[in-house]
């Protein structure tokens, strides 16, 4: 039990480590909180849409500002909901890219909104990332026929 | 004729059009012993509750759906595309069979900080003189006002407001009360079960807490249960003096 052991450490190190480096907030404690073993695997179910809904949205948003003349209010509309499905999962650093984004599109300025796609895209990216390593150690501990710690 | 486990459990209408919120919703509302149904739009949400739009201006209930669909509570999110949270929270309180249902509406920001420049539409934040959200729904009817992401604690404080839409679910001496009391023939009193058995899923303290909050409101549910419908008044408090010869 030793490896579970091991497992279950580097788990919980790199948790803190997606907190202290405001990957994440809160907000995925309270979607972990509403994970129990009716419901085993409704964090991993909430991420993935996330992912899903993400990259539509960020192609959503390319294809926006590649137009002739740009619509920033449907611009906006899209940081909006992307802004309001990140904060949902608790990815804080993707949804503090898209409070920017979202004063750029009110100035209806193109170089602000481009450069904000960028840093969106680049949070978005990294948090993934971090998301599907977290879920890979869990996966691992369970292998393991350990059980997954619940950060407090 | 006992009460089915079902009569005991909140149903909760949640209204976003955005996907993930709905599932969290759905789940907040699950953990905590609630029946839920989501959908994505408030025209969806008025074709639920048996609220059809003939036209603009007279939505009209359709009977056959009328009596199938107890709601105890309906949350909506405040922004979405084509009817918004507010117009929602407005048809719902102007409509006879639903303005007795209590509303929530939750969204991601609330003041709009923001003068605009010209093409926002009124609702959006980026709107010149947009209104204060908060101040507009609770102005308007709803009962509470959630920024979100929502939470398991909010959740928590709604059990009060539904328990008012629930008259069957009265504790055994308030209902022998009653039987004395000529105008009230309709309610069913054997329908009655003790406070205690419900809810659930809850901590210890927040179950005791709440059969005391519901508790003092039980004895102001009774009343209004049989004033639904006929009060006029959609101001807050709802609970009206006024009373029939009881």
């Amino acid at each position: 039990m030793e490896i579970v052991g091991k497992l279950q450490n580097r788990f919980m190190e790199f948790m803190r480590s997606l907190y202290r480096e405001g990957f994440l907030d809160d907000q995925f404690l309270q979607l972990q909180k509403l994970q129990d073993e009716s419901n085993p695997d409704f964090v991993v179910e909430v991420v993935s849409l996330f992912f899903e809904d993400s990259e539509k949205l960020l192609n959503n948003l390319a294809m926006a500002l590649q137009q002739q003349v740009v619509d920033y209010k449907q611009v906006d509309a899209h940081v909006h909901q992307f802004k309001g499905s990140s904060s949902s999962i608790g990815a804080q650093r993707v949804k503090n890219a898209c409070v920017a984004f979202r004063n750029f599109c009110e100035e209806k300025n193109l170089e602000g909104c481009m450069q904000c796609l960028q840093h969106a895209k680049h949070e978005y990216f990294l948090v993934k990332n971090k998301l599907e390593t977290l879920f890979r150690l869990e996966q691992q501990i369970l292998a393991a026929g350990g059980t997954v710690p619940v950060l407090s | 004729m006992g009460m089915a486990a079902a009569d005991l459990q909140f149903h909760v209408l949640a209204v976003d059009d955005c996907l993930i919120d709905r599932k969290l919703i759905e789940r907040l509302f699950r953990i905590s012993s609630c029946q839920v149904t989501t959908v994505d739009s408030g025209s969806k949400a008025l074709e639920f509750l048996g609220l059809q739009e003939l036209d603009q201006n007279q939505p009209c209930v359709s009977p056959s759906n009328q009596q199938e669909v107890e709601v105890n509570l309906i949350i909506t999110d405040y922004c979405m595309p084509g009817m918004t949270g507010y117009d929602l929270l407005k048809k719902i309180k102007e409509s006879s069979s639903l303005r007795n249902i209590p509303v929530v509406i939750m969204s991601s920001e609330n003041v709009p900080s923001r003068i605009s420049s010209e093409g926002w539409s009124v609702d959006h934040p980026f709107a010149r003189g947009g209104f204060d959200h908060v101040t507009r729904c609770l102005e308007e009817g709803a009962e509470e006002f959630f920024l979100k992401p929502v939470r398991l604690s909010d959740v928590n404080k709604l059990r009060p407001h539904m328990m008012k839409t629930k008259c069957k679910s009265l504790p055994q001496q308030e209902a022998e009360k009653m039987v004395t009391k000529p105008k009230q023939e309709s309610i069913e009193i054997a329908n009655v079960q003790s406070q205690a058995q419900e809810p659930q899923q809850q901590t210890e303290s927040e179950t005791v807490q709440q059969q005391q909050k519901s508790q003092a409101n039980n004895n102001n549910n009774k009343r209004k249960a049989m004033e639904e419908n006929l009060s006029p008044d959609r101001t807050r408090p709802r609970y009206s003096s006024g009373l029939t010869a009881v």
